[in-house]
């Protein structure tokens, strides 16, 4: 029996990483937000890896952090180890990843959920949408709940008909042992989406204490962390190991006389999983004279003696598990605690998404993580805070926030699965990202806080400071440019023993950072205010100084990609009236509807030739109605 | 394929035929660039020219070689075809001159206009009714897939597969990098400035060698260079009168005024043929014989294809021998003349076992076989350029000198010391410069160049 429940703005159907971001920035607009789970325990849960951020991920979390989202805060709060990778390489390939006490981020996560005004959590399952003449009116849970909304946000992530995979035992679940929700997808197809079946997994979990450590390599972080959040000045310093080991030649021996028991090459599992997570056995078998494959132990969490093995995913069965583990030096007496297993998952096409994750089929309703085909949290919270921030937007009745691709990595990871659409779990990376140099992690607050301060999840003190520093930084360039450094044989000294040539006459010293061999601490010394600069803005000054003739270059590009981009194709287009379009062009562009010219032009099967005529047709309406 | 507001040009007059080719350029940057090339008797400069009037100089490239004489008209925004502002350039220095004036207009910022581009932006401007609005959209889009076509063939299999050979390389270079960014606690080794320096500098040297054959393409692109060499009173001047005469599509004079040599244009089956130094010829036939064997000399090194002339009616001379002694290792026709006054078998004899020809200049017989003797040398002796191993269009061309300075400077940036991000933007250049030749483009930007090169104007 249905009975009415309540009324909200809006209904967020999930509580991972994009639920809970997408809940906080709705009930931080004001709005009325429900945000179900299935299971309160399993809040911002961590169901792989123990850590937040990576290359290309730690930049997300830095652009969710700066649109005023949760995720930096979180993992700032609940980190155990943190290290800025890819510090031998420049400053835009910079990165930052944490190792994360997954219990803590869970409960941390969840306290802040439970105290957030305007946000109701409670432990149900959506079985139903509720659809009213193409326009979505909430949603109705396993137990006749009908809870009425304005907007609903799906972030179902793996549990929508998740199927658990071991050897050739599976069965129905969600990620962790959680129930699945089995009638959510088939609701969904109801509504006219095309559901895809992905693949992923994750390895297994061994007991802290039946590994010795002492044939392993312990692996730290950096010394003084940098903190996720640019609200976070600094952060209490913790610095726990991780460690590092490796296969080997019996381990490979273990693997491949077990291939036959393998659900992948039986053909068992049906869903695509990613290149880029490959299990132990694809390892094995795809890069068969490889002699050994590295495998980092890392602690699931400071109160747990669990230890995930990252890099030795497997869907192989129990036994053959942990035989190969044992081979393993350091892992001759392992328990294994959690087996590794594959999942597989229903998502929808992302095709079927505007670039403001409202879906095309039904108004007011918005979809965001692993349900869009992405993988990892970090992708599924900038999901979760853009779609977020939509819904209200939706609900507002105003415009909603689009990034574009020269804007965040955000921007680049939504165009891509709405414009491409994805045949595995999509992953962010950075070599995705055309704009690499200007879309750096140190100036993700630059780039896009006046973006969370429009949308109201920034206060006004924050976006000002942000202000306040851009000027800062601006200051000091000009400075700098002002300062002059003779060519005195202490200078000369200096700059040599650094690798670079000597100077003749006098430089600013402007002009002597752009030389990569020299940094501000070397030339420290010759600056007069060397005293009074704050650090943390000279390092970001360095970098300006030091990239400046690249960033220049790369704006000519964003330039020239903006007029793309700002070339809006109107909703209602009748793609049928466009004269000269090709059948092919025309069917796509009739299924995706793109937003603007630039992503019209991504979209595979689009040629040139259509684009002129949808330059003409658009001249030609808009000029009708002059 | 998009309206940037960037300055376009193009020929505007159709190609091949006529004394004077009009170079139209369009858009915010139009009058600068002519401005960079252009130089006239007097104080002011064309930006300073008059609105709609049209002025007498000189084209002058980089070096400071005068191109040609032209006559350049100004006509600023709004009232113009486009609506922007709108140069013309009447070049009369004939189609050698008026490519090279474009390709330094393409130089100095302007780009190469796509087909029914002007037009397109006359109609986007809505200098255009909007009744003509559909018929012109046809005529773009036809064009512009035509021009597709035409692009792809444009490129012959050899060339694209070297060009995509070095795109596979750049391709491996660049994941090799990516790979250690992506992953940098995995054992990958990073790329050291030593593989890296020997990887770029192999790609430089392979687009080099590509960029090279654009020299090779002069023969498509300017004519197969023909000497007629031989002692004085061989007949040469009628000869060459002979080819004029029989191929009425003369193509253009280029008049003494920017280099001392007149040449002649024929087209053979649609072959241009530039016949170099016929000024020696005529002076030497017509006038005074006082042209040695030094100036044959001169004109027989620059050219392709030699032809040898000699009086067949009489045993060849000392001097026919020392002739014939200097145009050794050359590809030459040799061509026996005057055979009207009947022929000597000892001539006849000598030539026996080279390309030989038996004709008669002032008859005109045999004239047609010479013409197709000079199209069949050229194939044998220039097979890589026939069968289009070699860069020859002019959007190519520039798109190989973008990888090359791109490849440049990506070398410069690692001797600098720079980092690899940087780098590699030089690199990500690189290989978006060659992927656009090949048509595999990751962006609209970059198919949008493809079409650059079809340049009909309206």
């Amino acid at each position: 029996m249905n009975y009415e429940a309540g009324y909200y703005d809006v209904i967020v159907v999930g509580a991972g990483h994009a639920g809970c971001e997408a809940a906080l920035a709705c009930a931080r607009k004001d709005k009325s937000t429900l945000l179900l789970t299935l299971h309160l325990d399993a809040l911002a849960m961590l169901p792989c890896n123990p850590s937040i951020g990576g290359t290309g991920k730690g930049h997300l979390v830095r652009e969710i952090d700066a649109l005023g989202g949760e995720m930096g805060k979180n993992i700032d709060k609940t980190y155990i180890q943190n290290k800025m990778l890819n510090t031998a390489k420049g400053a835009a390939v910079h990165s930052l990843r944490a190792q994360a006490d997954k219990h803590k981020y869970h409960t941390e996560m969840k306290k802040v959920i439970e105290t957030t005004p305007n946000l109701f959590l409670k432990q149900q399952q959506a079985v139903s949408l509720i659809v009213d003449d193409g326009v979505v009116g909430g949603v109705v849970t396993q137990t006749g709940a009908v809870y009425r909304s304005k907007a609903v946000i799906i972030c179902s992530g793996t549990y929508l008909k998740g199927k658990i995979i071991i050897g050739d035992s599976s069965y129905e679940s969600g990620p962790g042992g959680i129930m699945p929700a089995n009638y959510l997808s088939e609701d969904l197809k109801k509504h006219g989406f095309d559901i895809i079946r992905l693949k992923t997994g994750t390895p297994a979990r061994v007991n802290r204490r039946s590994v010795d450590f002492s044939k392993l390599e312990a692996q730290y972080g950096d010394e003084n962390p940098t903190p996720f959040s640019f609200e976070n000045e600094e952060i209490e310093k913790r610095n726990y190991p991780c460690y590092l080991g490796y296969t080997n030649a019996k381990t490979h021996e273990v693997i491949r006389a077990n291939l036959h028991r393998s659900p992948l090459y039986s053909g068992m599992i049906e869903g695509v999983g990613p290149r880029y997570c490959p299990s132990i056995e694809d390892k094995v078998v795809r890069f068969a004279d490889k002699e050994k494959h590295q495998l980092f132990v890392e602690p699931e969490g400071l109160d747990t003696d669990e230890l995930y093995i990252q890099g030795m995913s497997s869907s192989l069965p129990e036994d053959v598990q942990l035989a190969f583990m044992k081979t393993i030096a350091g892992f001759e007496n392992v328990e294994i605690m959690r087996s590794a297993y594959a999942i597989e998952y229903d998502a929808i096409d992302p095709t079927q998404l505007k670039l403001s994750l409202e879906t095309r089929l039904v108004k007011g309703l918005f979809t965001a993580g692993q349900i869009n085909g992405t993988s990892g949290y970090e992708e599924a919270a900038a999901q979760g805070i853009v779609a977020g921030i939509n819904a209200s937007a939706y609900i507002d009745g105003v415009e909603p926030l689009i990034l574009d691709r020269s804007t965040s990595y955000i921007g680049v990871l939504i165009d891509d699965i709405v414009t491409k659409g994805t045949k595995e779990p999509y992953r962010i990376m950075t070599s995705r990202v055309e704009y690499r140099l200007f879309l750096r992690q140190d100036n993700a607050d630059r780039r896009l806080t006046h973006l969370g301060y429009k949308y109201g999840l920034v206060s006004k003190e924050r976006y000002e400071s942000v202000l306040r520093k851009e000027e800062e930084i601006n200051n000091q360039i000009e400075r700098f440019k002002t300062v002059k450094i003779a060519p005195t044989q202490r200078v000369n000294e200096i700059i040599t023993a650094k690798g670079t040539t000597a100077i003749s006459g006098t430089m600013s010293l402007y002009d002597l950072l752009k030389r990569p061999q020299l940094d501000y601490e070397s030339l420290r010394e010759f600056d007069p205010m060397a005293d009074e600069v704050d650090e943390k803005i000279i390092a970001l000054v360095q970098t300006e100084i030091k990239y400046e003739d690249y960033i220049k270059k790369q704006h000519a590009q964003i330039d020239k990609f903006r007029q793309m981009e700002s070339k809006l194709l109107p909703e209602d287009i009748d793609y049928d009236n466009v004269a000269n379009l090709r059948l092919e062009a025309r069917d796509k562009l009739k299924k995706q509807r793109p937003h603007n010219l630039g992503q019209a032009s991504r979209i595979s099967g689009v040629s040139p030739s259509d684009l002129s005529a949808l330059v003409v047709y658009l001249s030609k309406s808009q000029r009708g109605e002059e | 394929m998009l309206y940037y507001k960037d300055t376009i040009a193009a020929i505007s007059t159709p190609a091949g035929y006529g004394g004077i080719s009009i170079i139209r350029l369009s858009g915010e940057d139009a009058f600068g660039v002519v401005d960079k090339i252009f130089v006239k008797p007097g104080k002011k400069s064309f930006l300073e020219q008059g609105a709609n009037t049209i002025r007498y100089g000189h084209i002058i490239d980089e070096n400071g070689e005068v191109l040609d004489e032209v006559l350049v008209s100004k006509m600023p925004a709004p009232h113009t075809f486009t609506t922007e502002d709108v140069a013309e350039i009447n070049c009369h220095g004939g189609i050698v001159a008026v490519r090279r004036v474009l390709e330094l207009v393409c130089r100095s910022g302007a780009r190469l206009a796509q087909p029914g581009e002007f037009t397109k932006r006359a109609f986007l401007n809505g200098r255009i009714d909007l009744s003509q609005a559909e018929a012109i959209s046809d005529v773009i889009t036809a064009k512009t897939n035509l021009a597709q076509s035409a692009a792809m063939g444009q490129l012959s299999g050899v060339l694209s597969a070297k060009i995509d050979e070095i795109k596979q390389k750049i391709l491996t270079l660049i994941s090799n990098i990516e790979v250690t960014i992506q992953y940098p606690e995995y054992d990958v080794e990073d790329v050291t400035d030593e593989e890296l320096l020997s990887s770029l500098r192999e790609i430089k040297d392979d687009v080099a060698k590509i960029l090279k054959t654009y020299k090779q393409g002069e023969i498509l692109r300017e004519g197969l260079k023909v000497a007629i060499c031989g002692k004085p009173n061989v007949g040469k001047s009628m000869l060459l009168n002979a080819l004029l005469n029989e191929e009425k599509a003369i193509v253009t004079d280029i008049a003494g005024t920017t280099r001392d040599i007149v040449d002649e244009y024929i087209s053979l089956s649609g072959l241009p043929v530039r016949i170099i130094d016929t000024a020696g010829i005529r002076e030497a036939g017509d006038i005074v014989e006082k042209i040695g064997i030094d100036r044959s000399l001169k004109a027989a090194n620059e050219a392709d294809l030699v032809l040898f002339l000699c009086d067949s009616s009489k045993p060849l001379t000392e001097e026919d021998e020392k002739i014939l002694e200097l145009l050794q290792g050359k590809n030459v026709i040799y061509i026996l003349n005057k055979t009207d006054l009947g022929i000597d078998e000892s001539v006849k004899e000598r030539f026996r076992d080279n390309v030989n020809l038996e004709v008669s200049a002032l008859t005109k017989k045999n004239i047609e076989s010479l013409e197709e003797l000079i199209i069949s040398q050229v194939l044998t002796n220039n097979e890589d350029v026939m069968s289009n191993a070699v860069v020859t269009s002019v959007r190519h061309k520039g798109l190989l000198d973008d990888a090359m300075r791109s490849i440049t400077q990506a070398l410069e940036a690692v001797e600098g010391g720079f980092e690899i991000d940087l780098v590699q933007v030089d690199i990500n250049d690189c290989w978006s410069s060659l992927g656009s030749i090949t048509g595999e483009c990751v962006s609209e930007d970059i198919i949008d160049e493809i079409f650059a090169n079809f340049c009909l104007g309206k």
